[in-house]
């Protein structure tokens, strides 16, 4: 057994075979390639890195992605949380088929949704003939933008709230109605406290999917350089110029930002466990 | 005091009626608008010119080329996920080793990585402007903007598929039933075979569906790596957007509409495995 010391008592066999696999695999496709990545970074060196992040075009880029994640991630916050509501508690015709329907955003490859949206939205289509007269155009504006993170972020909210609002004990909206509180106090200060956690989990794994994304922006966003161009398509353009550490500097900027939003996840996910004991 | 008496009654553990169908409401709008709108556009946009310039636009060399890629690289990409998977969660859940909570952080990250980003790593690691990539081409073994290179894109932005399905099961499941086979003299494949696999193959074929739908959709990833050689490297998503940006309207939404079947498919899969073995699903019971 190559990995005797990590040898536990377990008395199965198997360890060095399964964990010998495990790290081959996990080293080739995930760490060498992180590994390439951070390591181009420290040979660039921080000030440098720092002087080529530092353009108007980057920051509007970074801005921009950060930005139109966090819109759409707050108004997938309340509408996943009526959706999985209404999922959960009422009974209604289709119900089960809307339940389903819920994680097509997972299961449809995001160039598909980015073409579907933007012939949605386009000044021709049928939605944005129908939002012209309002005087709003959405493709090939920041709100296309939001428009395609919110179709990908959605399912996020769902799925992590749907489960506690299933575990909740009647029992509680009993006693809270017992003691003389109205419906919406109710939500207010006994549910809504309880689904506090699952809501912030759910915002945030929205939110670092929709930072890096990539596929379903890219065809409604118009590209325009410092207005509707986020920082995933700013990567690939410096790669096509075949400029690799201006690229890398991009790369290593949006790593930052998705292993702070993982800690911040794992932080949510801790504090909650340690108050309440739901996740 | 006959004010109350007038009062309707008010539902005290739900919403009143109103509410309840105005939320049902606003709720299936919702749904309307922003997931069936974008869906139906798919097959509405890939009939606009009729059947036959769909079925024509799926004939264009490019398109079968497109398609012959994507399976393969899901018939690759899948089972090499799916083994890893395995092992993975065998090696975690029967066995106490340090570090363990880091492992599997490590094996969630991909998630958390822009797919534009995990392609960059990939190209950064075997370009050509990189000491093992220069290597690899002068030794006739490109790994970007070939084969190979797409294989890890997919297989970096599936990573976490199998094996965060599986972990959650096989810990419930516990090594007790293992270790009772162990005792009764089975050999380690056959305490696998017979007593681990059937007790996990319903989450393992979970995982591998979804491993399977976001393989064959990958876009991201597989653009920046892949270099998007018609006929020789591209995939169908990649080809959807040459199309697209073509002004290839039709074949664009019918290879679309094609990537959008499967979706359906994976999510009636899907939703038929919940239904009928939710209790040994991890999806269906975590978060």
């Amino acid at each position: 057994m190559r990995a005797g010391i990590l040898r536990s008592p377990s008395p199965l066999p198997g360890f060095g075979l399964s964990f010998g696999i495990m790290m081959t695999v996990l080293s080739i496709v995930v760490l060498l390639p992180i590994g390439a990545l951070l390591g181009r970074g420290l040979m660039i060196g921080p000030a440098d890195l720092w002087d080529m992040v530092n353009s108007r075009r980057i920051w509007s880029a970074l801005t921009l992605s950060f930005r139109a994640a966090l819109i759409a991630s707050l108004f997938n916050l309340v509408f996943g949380l009526m959706l999985a509501w209404v999922l959960v508690r009422y009974r209604f015709w289709g119900r089960r088929f809307i339940d389903a329907a819920v994680d097509l955003p997972f299961a449809l490859p995001t160039a598909v949704a980015g073409i579907a949206l933007t012939a949605l939205y386009a000044p021709n289509g049928v939605f944005g003939q129908a939002l012209a007269p309002l005087g709003l155009q959405v493709a090939y504006t920041e709100i296309g933008i939001w428009v395609a993170l919110v179709f990908i972020g959605l399912p996020f909210v769902v799925r992590t709230v749907q489960p506690v609002i299933e575990e909740l004990e009647a029992d509680l909206e009993e006693v809270s109605a017992t003691l003389g509180a109205r419906r919406a106090y109710t939500l207010r200060r006994v549910i809504l406290p309880t689904l506090t956690p699952a809501l912030l989990t759910g915002f945030a794994l929205a939110l670092a999917r929709s930072v890096g994304e990539y596929g379903s922006v890219i065809f409604i966003a118009g590209n325009i350089p410092n207005l509707t161009e986020i920082a995933p398509l700013l990567i690939v353009i410096r790669l096509e110029e075949y400029n690799y550490d201006a690229a890398a500097a991009i790369g290593i900027a949006m790593l930052v930002i998705s292993f702070a939003m993982l800690l911040a996840i794992n932080a949510i996910q801790t504090w909650s466990r340690r108050r309440i004991g739901l996740v | 005091m006959s004010d109350i008496a007038l009062t309707p009654p008010v539902p005290v553990t739900t919403e009143a009626p109103l509410i309840r169908a105005l939320l049902i409401g606003v709720a299936l709008i919702f749904v309307a608008l922003f997931l069936f709108a974008p869906l139906v556009t798919v097959f509405v946009e890939a009939l606009r010119q009729g059947w036959v310039a769909a079925i024509d636009a799926l004939r264009l060399p490019d398109a079968q080329a497109a398609i012959r890629m994507t399976l393969t690289i899901a018939a690759i990409a899948v089972p090499i996920n799916a083994a890893f998977g395995i092992a993975a969660a065998w090696a975690i859940t029967k066995f106490d080793f340090p570090g363990k909570a880091f492992l599997i952080t490590l094996i969630d990250l991909p998630f958390s990585v822009s797919p534009v980003v995990a392609g960059l790593m990939l190209v950064l690691l075997f370009g050509a402007n990189s000491t093992l990539g220069g290597w690899l081409i002068a030794n006739d073994m490109p790994i970007v903007f070939a084969f190979p290179g797409i294989v890890l894109a997919t297989l970096f932005v599936t990573f976490p598929f199998v094996a965060r399905e599986l972990i959650p099961v096989m810990i419930e499941q516990g090594r007790a039933e293992e270790e009772a086979a162990l005792t009764l003299g089975a050999s380690g494949w056959r305490i696998f075979f017979t007593v681990t696999l059937p007790n996990i193959r319903w989450a393992l074929l979970y995982g591998v569906l979804l491993c399977n739908a976001r393989a064959m959709g990958e876009f991201g990833a597989v653009a920046v790596v892949s270099g998007k050689i018609r006929g020789e490297t591209a995939t169908m998503p990649t080809m959807v957007e040459m199309f697209y940006n073509e002004y290839l309207a039709v074949a664009a939404f019918t290879l679309a509409a094609v990537l959008a079947m499967l979706a359906l498919l994976t999510l009636l899969l899907k939703s038929l495995l919940e239904w009928r073995h939710a209790d040994l699903l991890a999806a269906t019971r975590r978060h």
